[in-house]
Protein backbone atom coordinates (compact mmCIF):
# COMPACT_ATOMS: atom_id res chain seq x y z
CA UNK A 1 0.00 0.00 0.00
CA UNK A 2 2.84 2.40 0.83
CA UNK A 3 5.08 0.72 -1.72
CA UNK A 4 6.37 3.92 -3.30
CA UNK A 5 7.32 5.25 0.13
CA UNK A 6 9.10 1.99 0.84
CA UNK A 7 11.20 2.30 -2.33
CA UNK A 8 12.60 5.64 -1.18
CA UNK A 9 13.31 4.34 2.31
CA UNK A 10 15.05 1.33 0.80
CA UNK A 11 17.10 3.56 -1.50
CA UNK A 12 18.36 5.65 1.41
CA UNK A 13 18.89 2.54 3.47
CA UNK A 14 21.11 1.07 0.74
CA UNK A 15 22.98 4.36 0.48
CA UNK A 16 23.23 4.44 4.32
CA UNK A 17 22.91 8.21 4.09
CA UNK A 18 22.43 10.82 1.40
CA UNK A 19 23.74 14.35 1.83
CA UNK A 20 21.91 17.04 -0.11
CA UNK A 21 18.37 17.24 -1.40
CA UNK A 22 19.70 17.92 -4.86
CA UNK A 23 21.89 14.85 -4.76
CA UNK A 24 18.99 12.66 -3.68
CA UNK A 25 16.82 14.01 -6.49
CA UNK A 26 19.47 13.38 -9.12
CA UNK A 27 20.34 9.91 -7.83
CA UNK A 28 16.72 8.77 -7.92
CA UNK A 29 16.24 10.26 -11.39
CA UNK A 30 19.34 8.51 -12.70
CA UNK A 31 18.24 5.23 -11.10
CA UNK A 32 14.83 5.63 -12.71
CA UNK A 33 16.52 6.21 -16.07
CA UNK A 34 18.39 2.93 -15.48
CA UNK A 35 14.98 1.24 -15.26
CA UNK A 36 14.60 1.01 -11.51
CA UNK A 37 10.86 1.34 -10.96
CA UNK A 38 10.46 4.66 -9.17
CA UNK A 39 7.03 6.19 -9.77
CA UNK A 40 7.89 9.85 -9.24
CA UNK A 41 7.58 12.11 -12.25
CA UNK A 42 10.42 14.46 -13.07
CA UNK A 43 10.51 17.73 -14.96
CA UNK A 44 13.34 20.02 -15.84
CA UNK A 45 13.78 22.70 -13.19
CA UNK A 46 16.52 25.06 -12.07
CA UNK A 47 19.00 22.31 -11.22
CA UNK A 48 18.03 19.80 -13.87
CA UNK A 49 15.47 17.01 -13.49
CA UNK A 50 13.44 17.51 -10.34
CA UNK A 51 10.41 15.77 -8.92
CA UNK A 52 7.94 17.61 -6.74
CA UNK A 53 6.44 14.21 -5.93
CA UNK A 54 9.79 13.03 -4.61
CA UNK A 55 10.21 16.15 -2.47
CA UNK A 56 6.77 15.50 -1.06
CA UNK A 57 7.46 11.81 -0.48
CA UNK A 58 10.67 12.58 1.40
CA UNK A 59 8.92 15.23 3.53
CA UNK A 60 6.20 12.71 4.34
CA UNK A 61 8.75 10.06 5.25
CA UNK A 62 10.40 12.52 7.63
CA UNK A 63 7.02 13.38 9.16
CA UNK A 64 6.26 9.69 9.43
CA UNK A 65 9.49 9.24 11.36
CA UNK A 66 10.91 6.76 8.83
CA UNK A 67 13.68 9.11 7.71
CA UNK A 68 15.89 11.36 9.78
CA UNK A 69 16.59 14.76 8.27
CA UNK A 70 19.55 16.68 9.61
CA UNK A 71 19.94 20.32 8.63
CA UNK A 72 23.59 21.30 8.44
CA UNK A 73 24.60 24.95 8.48
CA UNK A 74 27.33 25.45 5.90
CA UNK A 75 27.73 29.18 6.44
CA UNK A 76 26.37 30.67 3.26
CA UNK A 77 23.90 27.82 2.75
CA UNK A 78 22.25 24.89 4.47
CA UNK A 79 22.44 21.27 3.48
CA UNK A 80 20.21 18.37 4.45
CA UNK A 81 21.34 14.86 5.28
CA UNK A 82 19.01 11.88 5.26
CA UNK A 83 19.24 8.45 6.81
CA UNK A 84 16.77 5.76 7.82
CA UNK A 85 15.46 5.81 11.39
CA UNK A 86 14.91 2.64 13.46
CA UNK A 87 11.15 3.06 12.79
CA UNK A 88 11.94 3.26 9.07
CA UNK A 89 13.89 0.02 9.30
CA UNK A 90 10.91 -1.66 10.99
CA UNK A 91 8.65 -0.25 8.26
CA UNK A 92 10.92 -1.73 5.57
CA UNK A 93 10.54 -5.14 7.16
CA UNK A 94 6.77 -4.95 6.59
CA UNK A 95 7.11 -4.23 2.86
CA UNK A 96 8.18 -6.06 -0.25
CA UNK A 97 11.55 -4.69 -1.27
CA UNK A 98 13.06 -4.15 -4.67
CA UNK A 99 16.16 -6.09 -5.65
CA UNK A 100 19.47 -5.13 -4.08
CA UNK A 101 20.94 -4.58 -7.57
CA UNK A 102 20.33 -0.94 -6.86
CA UNK A 103 23.20 -0.95 -4.37
CA UNK A 104 25.91 -1.04 -7.04
CA UNK A 105 24.39 1.97 -8.79
CA UNK A 106 24.04 3.89 -5.58
CA UNK A 107 27.68 3.30 -4.68
CA UNK A 108 28.77 4.64 -8.07
CA UNK A 109 26.59 7.75 -7.70
CA UNK A 110 27.36 8.41 -4.03
CA UNK A 111 30.98 9.29 -4.69
CA UNK A 112 30.12 11.86 -7.36
CA UNK A 113 29.50 15.54 -6.67
CA UNK A 114 26.06 17.15 -6.96
CA UNK A 115 27.35 19.23 -9.86
CA UNK A 116 28.42 16.12 -11.74
CA UNK A 117 25.14 14.33 -11.01
CA UNK A 118 23.29 17.44 -12.16
CA UNK A 119 25.13 17.22 -15.46
CA UNK A 120 24.57 13.45 -15.81
CA UNK A 121 20.88 13.69 -14.99
CA UNK A 122 20.36 16.63 -17.34
CA UNK A 123 22.05 14.73 -20.17
CA UNK A 124 19.83 11.74 -19.40
CA UNK A 125 16.78 14.01 -19.42
CA UNK A 126 17.57 14.67 -23.07
CA UNK A 127 18.54 11.10 -23.92
CA UNK A 128 16.07 10.95 -26.80
CA UNK A 129 18.33 13.39 -28.67
CA UNK A 130 21.58 12.78 -30.56
CA UNK A 131 24.74 13.29 -28.50
CA UNK A 132 25.55 16.67 -30.08
CA UNK A 133 22.02 17.89 -29.46
CA UNK A 134 22.16 16.65 -25.84
CA UNK A 135 25.32 18.68 -25.26
CA UNK A 136 23.81 21.73 -26.95
CA UNK A 137 20.69 21.45 -24.78
CA UNK A 138 22.74 21.20 -21.59
CA UNK A 139 24.68 24.30 -22.58
CA UNK A 140 21.39 26.16 -23.16
CA UNK A 141 19.63 25.16 -19.97
CA UNK A 142 22.77 25.17 -17.80
CA UNK A 143 24.57 28.10 -19.39
CA UNK A 144 25.54 29.57 -16.03
CA UNK A 145 27.30 26.38 -14.91
CA UNK A 146 29.68 26.42 -17.89
CA UNK A 147 30.38 22.69 -18.04
CA UNK A 148 33.72 21.91 -19.68
CA UNK A 149 34.32 19.41 -22.46
CA UNK A 150 36.13 17.15 -19.98
CA UNK A 151 33.13 17.17 -17.66
CA UNK A 152 30.86 16.34 -20.60
CA UNK A 153 33.06 13.42 -21.62
CA UNK A 154 33.24 12.15 -18.03
CA UNK A 155 29.47 12.36 -17.78
CA UNK A 156 28.94 10.36 -20.96
CA UNK A 157 31.49 7.76 -19.76
CA UNK A 158 29.64 7.51 -16.45
CA UNK A 159 26.28 7.05 -18.18
CA UNK A 160 27.84 4.36 -20.35
CA UNK A 161 29.19 2.57 -17.26
CA UNK A 162 25.79 2.65 -15.59
CA UNK A 163 24.07 1.40 -18.72
CA UNK A 164 26.51 -1.49 -18.98
CA UNK A 165 25.82 -2.50 -15.39
CA UNK A 166 22.08 -2.20 -16.02
CA UNK A 167 22.33 -4.40 -19.10
CA UNK A 168 24.41 -7.11 -17.40
CA UNK B 1 5.20 39.47 -45.20
CA UNK B 2 5.52 35.76 -44.47
CA UNK B 3 3.11 33.40 -42.74
CA UNK B 4 4.77 34.25 -39.40
CA UNK B 5 3.45 37.82 -39.51
CA UNK B 6 0.30 37.20 -41.51
CA UNK B 7 -2.79 38.79 -39.96
CA UNK B 8 -6.42 37.88 -40.50
CA UNK B 9 -8.38 40.39 -42.57
CA UNK B 10 -10.62 40.96 -39.59
CA UNK B 11 -9.96 40.17 -35.96
CA UNK B 12 -11.77 37.04 -34.77
CA UNK B 13 -13.17 36.89 -31.27
CA UNK B 14 -14.34 34.04 -29.05
CA UNK B 15 -16.88 34.98 -26.41
CA UNK B 16 -15.48 33.87 -23.07
CA UNK B 17 -17.10 34.00 -19.63
CA UNK B 18 -13.82 34.79 -17.85
CA UNK B 19 -12.04 37.23 -20.17
CA UNK B 20 -15.19 38.44 -22.00
CA UNK B 21 -13.47 38.09 -25.37
CA UNK B 22 -10.48 36.19 -26.72
CA UNK B 23 -8.93 38.13 -29.58
CA UNK B 24 -7.18 36.50 -32.53
CA UNK B 25 -5.45 38.47 -35.25
CA UNK B 26 -2.58 36.14 -36.12
CA UNK B 27 -3.27 33.67 -38.92
CA UNK B 28 -1.01 31.07 -37.27
CA UNK B 29 -3.06 31.14 -34.05
CA UNK B 30 -6.33 30.91 -35.98
CA UNK B 31 -5.05 27.96 -38.00
CA UNK B 32 -3.81 26.11 -34.89
CA UNK B 33 -7.20 26.45 -33.22
CA UNK B 34 -8.74 24.74 -36.25
CA UNK B 35 -6.55 21.63 -36.07
CA UNK B 36 -7.99 18.29 -34.98
CA UNK B 37 -5.47 17.98 -32.14
CA UNK B 38 -6.52 21.32 -30.68
CA UNK B 39 -10.24 20.70 -31.24
CA UNK B 40 -9.81 17.41 -29.34
CA UNK B 41 -9.29 19.50 -26.19
CA UNK B 42 -13.01 20.36 -26.32
CA UNK B 43 -13.64 16.73 -25.36
CA UNK B 44 -11.38 16.72 -22.31
CA UNK B 45 -12.61 18.34 -19.13
CA UNK B 46 -10.30 20.78 -17.40
CA UNK B 47 -11.07 19.44 -13.93
CA UNK B 48 -11.51 15.71 -14.55
CA UNK B 49 -13.85 14.27 -11.92
CA UNK B 50 -14.57 17.56 -10.11
CA UNK B 51 -17.94 17.84 -11.91
CA UNK B 52 -19.19 15.06 -9.63
CA UNK B 53 -18.91 17.52 -6.73
CA UNK B 54 -19.27 20.93 -8.38
CA UNK B 55 -21.75 20.18 -11.13
CA UNK B 56 -20.83 23.28 -13.12
CA UNK B 57 -17.26 22.12 -13.61
CA UNK B 58 -17.81 20.69 -17.08
CA UNK B 59 -15.51 23.17 -18.80
CA UNK B 60 -12.86 21.90 -21.17
CA UNK B 61 -9.13 22.20 -21.71
CA UNK B 62 -10.00 23.94 -24.98
CA UNK B 63 -11.45 26.90 -23.06
CA UNK B 64 -8.52 27.04 -20.67
CA UNK B 65 -5.98 26.94 -23.51
CA UNK B 66 -7.68 29.87 -25.22
CA UNK B 67 -7.72 31.70 -21.89
CA UNK B 68 -3.99 31.25 -21.32
CA UNK B 69 -3.34 32.46 -24.87
CA UNK B 70 -5.47 35.58 -24.24
CA UNK B 71 -3.67 36.45 -21.00
CA UNK B 72 -0.25 36.06 -22.63
CA UNK B 73 -1.40 38.09 -25.63
CA UNK B 74 -2.45 40.90 -23.32
CA UNK B 75 0.79 40.75 -21.33
CA UNK B 76 2.82 41.02 -24.52
CA UNK B 77 0.74 43.39 -26.65
CA UNK B 78 -0.49 45.67 -23.87
CA UNK B 79 2.40 45.45 -21.41
CA UNK B 80 5.71 44.26 -22.80
CA UNK B 81 5.64 45.49 -26.37
CA UNK B 82 8.09 48.36 -26.96
CA UNK B 83 10.02 47.80 -23.73
CA UNK B 84 13.76 47.19 -24.22
CA UNK B 85 13.76 43.96 -22.15
CA UNK B 86 11.23 42.37 -24.50
CA UNK B 87 12.25 40.92 -27.84
CA UNK B 88 9.36 41.30 -30.28
CA UNK B 89 10.76 38.35 -32.25
CA UNK B 90 9.58 36.11 -29.38
CA UNK B 91 5.94 37.15 -29.65
CA UNK B 92 4.64 34.37 -31.89
CA UNK B 93 6.50 31.52 -30.21
CA UNK B 94 5.21 32.72 -26.83
CA UNK B 95 1.60 32.93 -28.05
CA UNK B 96 1.79 29.48 -29.65
CA UNK B 97 3.30 27.95 -26.50
CA UNK B 98 0.55 29.54 -24.39
CA UNK B 99 -2.15 28.16 -26.67
CA UNK B 100 -0.59 24.70 -26.92
CA UNK B 101 0.81 24.16 -23.41
CA UNK B 102 -1.83 21.55 -22.48
CA UNK B 103 -2.14 19.90 -25.89
CA UNK B 104 -0.95 16.50 -24.67
CA UNK B 105 -3.49 16.05 -21.90
CA UNK B 106 -5.40 12.83 -22.24
CA UNK B 107 -8.90 11.96 -21.06
CA UNK B 108 -9.19 12.10 -17.26
CA UNK B 109 -5.54 12.95 -17.48
CA UNK B 110 -4.21 12.12 -14.05
CA UNK B 111 -5.94 8.75 -13.66
CA UNK B 112 -5.05 7.72 -17.19
CA UNK B 113 -1.41 8.72 -16.78
CA UNK B 114 -1.21 6.90 -13.47
CA UNK B 115 -2.54 3.61 -14.83
CA UNK B 116 -0.66 3.59 -18.12
CA UNK B 117 2.49 5.28 -16.83
CA UNK B 118 2.27 8.20 -19.24
CA UNK B 119 3.18 11.86 -19.05
CA UNK B 120 1.01 14.43 -20.78
CA UNK B 121 4.01 16.74 -21.20
CA UNK B 122 5.73 14.09 -23.29
CA UNK B 123 2.61 13.86 -25.45
CA UNK B 124 2.49 17.61 -25.86
CA UNK B 125 6.01 17.39 -27.27
CA UNK B 126 5.11 14.42 -29.49
CA UNK B 127 2.08 16.19 -30.94
CA UNK B 128 4.08 19.34 -31.61
CA UNK B 129 6.92 17.47 -33.27
CA UNK B 130 5.13 14.48 -34.84
CA UNK B 131 3.10 13.96 -37.98
CA UNK B 132 0.14 16.09 -36.92
CA UNK B 133 -1.92 19.00 -38.19
CA UNK B 134 -0.47 21.25 -35.49
CA UNK B 135 3.06 20.41 -36.59
CA UNK B 136 2.16 21.19 -40.22
CA UNK B 137 0.93 24.65 -39.22
CA UNK B 138 3.97 25.37 -37.05
CA UNK B 139 6.37 24.23 -39.78
CA UNK B 140 4.81 26.75 -42.14
CA UNK B 141 6.34 29.43 -39.90
CA UNK B 142 9.78 27.81 -40.15
CA UNK B 143 11.30 24.36 -40.06
CA UNK B 144 12.61 24.92 -36.52
CA UNK B 145 9.49 26.60 -35.18
CA UNK B 146 7.77 23.44 -33.81
CA UNK B 147 10.92 22.67 -31.80
CA UNK B 148 11.01 26.23 -30.46
CA UNK B 149 7.43 25.99 -29.24
CA UNK B 150 8.19 22.57 -27.72
CA UNK B 151 11.24 24.03 -25.95
CA UNK B 152 9.20 26.83 -24.37
CA UNK B 153 6.65 24.33 -23.07
CA UNK B 154 9.43 21.95 -21.98
CA UNK B 155 11.18 24.84 -20.17
CA UNK B 156 14.36 24.40 -22.19
CA UNK B 157 14.03 27.54 -24.29
CA UNK B 158 16.99 29.93 -24.02
CA UNK B 159 14.82 33.00 -23.33
CA UNK B 160 13.70 32.36 -19.75
CA UNK B 161 11.40 35.38 -19.79
CA UNK B 162 9.28 33.62 -22.40
CA UNK B 163 9.20 30.41 -20.34
CA UNK B 164 8.20 32.30 -17.20
CA UNK B 165 5.02 33.62 -18.83
CA UNK B 166 3.79 30.04 -19.30
CA UNK B 167 5.39 28.37 -16.32
CA UNK B 168 6.32 30.10 -13.07
CA UNK B 169 4.70 30.89 -9.75
CA UNK B 170 2.78 33.73 -11.35
CA UNK B 171 2.09 32.64 -14.89
CA UNK B 172 -0.75 32.91 -17.37
CA UNK B 173 -1.63 29.24 -16.88
CA UNK B 174 -2.42 29.70 -13.19
CA UNK B 175 -4.07 33.07 -13.70
CA UNK B 176 -6.50 31.52 -16.14
CA UNK B 177 -7.27 28.25 -14.39
CA UNK B 178 -7.88 29.85 -10.99
CA UNK B 179 -10.45 32.25 -12.38
CA UNK B 180 -11.99 29.79 -14.84
CA UNK B 181 -12.28 26.97 -12.32
CA UNK B 182 -13.77 29.39 -9.76
CA UNK B 183 -16.31 30.58 -12.33
CA UNK B 184 -17.41 27.09 -13.38
CA UNK B 185 -17.42 25.52 -9.93
CA UNK B 186 -19.33 28.52 -8.61
CA UNK B 187 -17.06 29.01 -5.59
CA UNK B 188 -16.22 32.45 -4.33
CA UNK B 189 -12.51 31.73 -3.91
CA UNK B 190 -10.17 31.93 -6.89
CA UNK B 191 -10.94 35.52 -7.78
CA UNK B 192 -8.20 38.11 -7.74
CA UNK B 193 -7.46 41.37 -9.50
CA UNK B 194 -5.84 40.08 -12.68
CA UNK B 195 -6.31 43.41 -14.43
CA UNK B 196 -4.10 45.01 -11.81
CA UNK B 197 -1.44 42.29 -12.09
CA UNK B 198 -1.36 42.59 -15.88
CA UNK B 199 -0.95 46.36 -15.62
CA UNK B 200 2.04 46.08 -13.30
CA UNK B 201 3.80 43.11 -14.90
CA UNK B 202 7.15 44.01 -16.43
CA UNK B 203 9.70 42.11 -18.51
CA UNK B 204 13.06 41.47 -16.82
CA UNK B 205 16.16 39.56 -17.84
CA UNK B 206 15.12 36.03 -16.90
CA UNK B 207 11.47 36.34 -15.95
CA UNK B 208 8.43 38.55 -15.71
CA UNK B 209 8.37 40.67 -12.53
CA UNK B 210 5.73 42.80 -10.86
CA UNK B 211 6.02 46.46 -9.93
CA UNK B 212 6.06 46.80 -6.15
CA UNK B 213 2.81 48.75 -6.26
CA UNK B 214 1.11 45.52 -7.38
CA UNK B 215 2.16 43.56 -4.31
CA UNK B 216 -1.30 43.36 -2.75
CA UNK B 217 -2.82 42.06 -5.97
CA UNK B 218 -0.18 39.32 -6.00
CA UNK B 219 -0.88 38.49 -2.35
CA UNK B 220 -4.53 38.06 -3.27
CA UNK B 221 -3.58 35.82 -6.20
CA UNK B 222 -1.42 33.57 -3.98
CA UNK B 223 -4.16 33.27 -1.37
CA UNK B 224 -6.73 32.51 -4.07
CA UNK B 225 -4.55 29.72 -5.31
CA UNK B 226 -4.15 28.32 -1.79
CA UNK B 227 -7.90 28.29 -1.22
CA UNK B 228 -8.73 26.80 -4.60
CA UNK B 229 -6.37 23.89 -3.99
CA UNK B 230 -7.94 22.93 -0.70
CA UNK B 231 -11.55 23.81 -1.44
CA UNK B 232 -11.81 22.57 -5.02
CA UNK B 233 -8.84 20.67 -6.44
CA UNK B 234 -8.32 18.45 -3.38
CA UNK B 235 -11.98 18.11 -2.48
CA UNK B 236 -12.16 14.67 -0.83
CA UNK B 237 -15.32 13.61 -2.68
CA UNK B 238 -13.80 14.52 -6.02
CA UNK B 239 -10.70 12.56 -4.97
CA UNK B 240 -12.98 9.61 -4.22
CA UNK B 241 -14.27 9.72 -7.80
CA UNK B 242 -10.70 9.92 -9.05
CA UNK B 243 -9.74 6.91 -6.93
CA UNK B 244 -12.60 4.87 -8.39
CA UNK B 245 -11.86 6.00 -11.95
CA UNK B 246 -8.23 4.94 -11.52
CA UNK B 247 -9.27 1.58 -10.13
CA UNK B 248 -11.69 0.92 -13.03
CA UNK B 249 -8.83 1.40 -15.47
CA UNK B 250 -6.49 -0.71 -13.36
CA UNK B 251 -9.05 -3.51 -13.26
CA UNK B 252 -9.68 -3.43 -17.00
CA UNK B 253 -5.92 -3.53 -17.64
CA UNK B 254 -5.47 -6.40 -15.19
CA UNK B 255 -8.29 -8.41 -16.78
CA UNK B 256 -6.94 -7.83 -20.27
CA UNK B 257 -3.50 -9.06 -19.19
CA UNK B 258 -5.09 -12.17 -17.66
CA UNK B 259 -6.86 -12.98 -20.94
CA UNK B 260 -10.34 -12.13 -19.66
CA UNK B 261 -13.01 -12.19 -22.36
CA UNK B 262 -14.73 -8.78 -22.42
CA UNK B 263 -18.32 -8.79 -23.71
CA UNK B 264 -17.38 -5.76 -25.79
CA UNK B 265 -13.79 -5.84 -26.97
CA UNK B 266 -12.09 -2.68 -25.57
CA UNK B 267 -10.39 -1.94 -28.89
CA UNK B 268 -9.48 1.64 -28.02
CA UNK B 269 -7.46 0.38 -25.06
CA UNK B 270 -5.65 -2.56 -26.69
CA UNK B 271 -2.48 -0.72 -27.55
CA UNK B 272 -2.39 0.94 -24.13
CA UNK B 273 -2.83 -2.38 -22.34
CA UNK B 274 -0.03 -3.80 -24.51
CA UNK B 275 2.10 -0.66 -24.21
CA UNK B 276 2.37 -0.52 -27.99
CA UNK B 277 0.34 2.59 -28.59
CA UNK B 278 1.08 5.10 -31.29
CA UNK B 279 0.56 8.83 -31.11
CA UNK B 280 -2.53 8.40 -33.25
CA UNK B 281 -4.06 6.01 -30.68
CA UNK B 282 -3.52 8.62 -27.99
CA UNK B 283 -5.00 11.46 -30.01
CA UNK B 284 -8.03 9.30 -30.83
CA UNK B 285 -9.01 8.99 -27.16
CA UNK B 286 -11.32 11.37 -25.38
CA UNK B 287 -13.53 11.31 -22.32
CA UNK B 288 -16.60 10.31 -24.33
CA UNK B 289 -14.86 7.10 -25.35
CA UNK B 290 -13.73 6.32 -21.82
CA UNK B 291 -17.18 6.77 -20.31
CA UNK B 292 -18.77 4.73 -23.13
CA UNK B 293 -16.55 1.81 -22.10
CA UNK B 294 -17.51 2.39 -18.49
CA UNK B 295 -21.15 2.04 -19.55
CA UNK B 296 -20.37 -1.23 -21.28
CA UNK B 297 -18.37 -2.49 -18.32
CA UNK B 298 -21.40 -2.15 -16.05
CA UNK B 299 -22.64 -5.27 -17.86
CA UNK B 300 -19.44 -7.28 -17.47
CA UNK B 301 -19.29 -10.58 -15.63
CA UNK B 302 -16.26 -9.53 -13.59
CA UNK B 303 -17.77 -8.26 -10.36
CA UNK B 304 -15.08 -5.72 -9.54
CA UNK B 305 -15.05 -4.09 -12.97
CA UNK B 306 -18.85 -3.99 -13.01
CA UNK B 307 -19.14 -2.59 -9.51
CA UNK B 308 -16.46 0.10 -9.93
CA UNK B 309 -17.83 1.22 -13.32
CA UNK B 310 -21.32 1.57 -11.84
CA UNK B 311 -19.94 3.47 -8.91
CA UNK B 312 -18.22 5.99 -11.15
CA UNK B 313 -21.13 6.52 -13.51
CA UNK B 314 -23.79 6.66 -10.80
CA UNK B 315 -21.69 8.57 -8.31
CA UNK B 316 -21.75 5.87 -5.66
CA UNK B 317 -18.42 6.92 -4.31
CA UNK B 318 -16.20 5.56 -1.56
CA UNK B 319 -16.41 7.00 1.90
CA UNK B 320 -13.21 8.34 3.44
CA UNK B 321 -11.57 8.73 6.82
CA UNK B 322 -8.52 10.74 7.77
CA UNK B 323 -5.38 8.65 7.70
CA UNK B 324 -2.01 9.24 9.31
CA UNK B 325 0.52 6.98 7.58
CA UNK B 326 3.14 7.57 10.27
CA UNK B 327 0.94 6.36 13.09
CA UNK B 328 -1.36 3.99 11.23
CA UNK B 329 0.66 2.05 8.71
CA UNK B 330 0.46 -1.08 10.87
CA UNK B 331 -3.31 -0.63 11.12
CA UNK B 332 -3.35 -0.38 7.35
CA UNK B 333 -1.59 -3.74 7.06
CA UNK B 334 -4.17 -5.25 9.43
CA UNK B 335 -7.00 -3.75 7.42
CA UNK B 336 -5.59 -5.12 4.20
CA UNK B 337 -5.60 -8.60 5.69
CA UNK B 338 -9.16 -8.18 6.98
CA UNK B 339 -10.32 -7.05 3.55
CA UNK B 340 -8.77 -10.15 2.02
CA UNK B 341 -10.39 -12.37 4.67
CA UNK B 342 -13.73 -10.71 3.93
CA UNK B 343 -13.31 -11.35 0.19
CA UNK B 344 -12.96 -7.68 -0.67
CA UNK B 345 -9.89 -7.07 -2.76
CA UNK B 346 -7.97 -4.30 -0.92
CA UNK B 347 -6.15 -3.37 -4.10
CA UNK B 348 -9.44 -1.90 -5.34
CA UNK B 349 -11.44 -1.27 -2.19
CA UNK B 350 -8.98 0.13 0.34
CA UNK B 351 -7.09 3.07 -1.08
CA UNK B 352 -4.78 5.67 0.47
CA UNK B 353 -4.89 8.97 -1.37
CA UNK B 354 -2.63 11.92 -0.56
CA UNK B 355 -2.94 15.58 -1.48
CA UNK B 356 -0.26 18.16 -0.97
CA UNK B 357 0.34 21.74 -1.91
CA UNK B 358 3.02 24.33 -1.41
CA UNK B 359 1.30 27.66 -2.09
CA UNK B 360 4.46 29.68 -2.64
CA UNK B 361 8.14 29.12 -2.20
CA UNK B 362 11.38 30.79 -3.11
CA UNK B 363 14.92 29.75 -3.74
CA UNK B 364 17.18 29.64 -0.73
CA UNK B 365 20.88 29.18 -1.41
CA UNK B 366 21.92 25.56 -1.10
CA UNK B 367 18.38 24.29 -0.97
CA UNK B 368 16.61 22.55 -3.72
CA UNK B 369 13.27 24.28 -3.89
CA UNK B 370 13.61 24.75 -7.59
CA UNK B 371 10.92 27.36 -7.75
CA UNK B 372 11.41 30.60 -9.56
CA UNK B 373 10.43 33.23 -6.99
CA UNK B 374 8.06 36.12 -7.63
CA UNK B 375 10.09 39.32 -7.75
CA UNK B 376 8.83 42.80 -7.05
CA UNK B 377 10.43 45.61 -9.00
CA UNK B 378 11.14 48.37 -6.50
CA UNK B 379 11.02 52.08 -7.44
CA UNK B 380 14.84 52.09 -7.77
CA UNK B 381 14.55 49.11 -10.17
CA UNK B 382 16.01 46.70 -7.61
CA UNK B 383 14.32 43.27 -7.69
CA UNK B 384 13.13 41.99 -4.33
CA UNK B 385 11.67 38.54 -3.65
CA UNK B 386 8.05 39.11 -2.59
CA UNK B 387 8.11 37.42 0.82
CA UNK B 388 10.71 39.98 1.95
CA UNK B 389 8.12 42.71 1.51
CA UNK B 390 4.85 40.93 2.15
CA UNK B 391 4.00 39.58 5.61
CA UNK B 392 1.10 37.64 4.09
CA UNK B 393 3.32 35.81 1.59
CA UNK B 394 6.07 35.36 4.16
CA UNK B 395 3.60 33.63 6.47
CA UNK B 396 2.88 30.89 3.94
CA UNK B 397 6.22 30.66 2.10
CA UNK B 398 7.63 27.16 2.09
CA UNK B 399 4.69 25.86 4.15
CA UNK B 400 3.53 22.66 2.61
CA UNK B 401 0.20 21.24 3.61
CA UNK B 402 -0.39 17.53 3.15
CA UNK B 403 -3.48 15.50 3.71
CA UNK B 404 -3.96 11.72 3.58
CA UNK B 405 -7.26 9.93 3.33
CA UNK B 406 -8.27 6.31 3.32
CA UNK B 407 -11.10 5.44 0.95
CA UNK B 408 -13.36 2.40 1.25
CA UNK B 409 -16.85 1.20 0.19
CA UNK B 410 -18.84 1.96 3.35
CA UNK B 411 -22.09 1.04 1.57
CA UNK B 412 -21.02 -2.60 1.09
CA UNK B 413 -19.72 -2.90 4.64
CA UNK B 414 -22.89 -1.43 6.16
CA UNK B 415 -25.34 -3.25 3.90
CA UNK B 416 -23.90 -6.71 4.53
CA UNK B 417 -22.56 -6.35 8.05
CA UNK B 418 -25.19 -8.70 9.44
CA UNK B 419 -24.27 -11.39 6.91
CA UNK B 420 -20.56 -11.00 7.31
CA UNK B 421 -19.28 -10.11 10.79
CA UNK B 422 -15.92 -9.19 9.29
CA UNK B 423 -17.60 -6.28 7.51
CA UNK B 424 -18.73 -4.85 10.82
CA UNK B 425 -15.26 -5.32 12.28
CA UNK B 426 -13.68 -3.54 9.31
CA UNK B 427 -16.19 -0.71 9.41
CA UNK B 428 -15.70 -0.18 13.12
CA UNK B 429 -11.95 -0.24 12.74
CA UNK B 430 -12.08 2.31 9.95
CA UNK B 431 -14.48 4.70 11.60
CA UNK B 432 -13.39 4.56 15.23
Amino acid sequence: MLQEHAKIVQFISLAQEVTGRKKLQKMIFIAKKMNFPFAEKFQLHMYGPYSEELTLRVEELCEMGFLNEECMDKGSYVQYKYDVSPEGKRFLETTTQESNELQGFIEKMQVKTSRFLELVSTLLYFDDLEKDEQIEKVHIVKNKLKFTETEMNDAFDFIHQLQEVAAS
Amino acid sequence: MGYKNEKLKEEKVFKDPVHRYIHVRDKVIWDIIGTREFQRLRRIKQLGTTYLVFHGAEHSRFQHSLGVYEIVRRIIDDGFSGRPEWDEEERLVTLCAALLHDLGHGPFSHAFENVFDLDHEVFTQKILLGDTEVNTILRKVSEKFPQKVADVIGKTYPDKLVVSLISSQIDADRMDYLQRDAYYTGVSYGHFDMERILRVMRPAEDQAVVKSSGMHAVEDYIMSRYQMYWQVYFHPVSRSAEVILTKVLHRAKYLFEKGYHFKQDPVHFHTFFNREFLLEDYIALDEGIITTYFQMWTKETDWILRDLSKRFLNRQLFQYVEFNPAKEYKKLNELEQLFKDADLNPEYYLVVDSSSDLPYDFYRPGEENERLPIFLQMPNNELREISRSSDVVDAISGKRRTDHKLYFPADILLRDKEKNPLYKKIYDMLTN
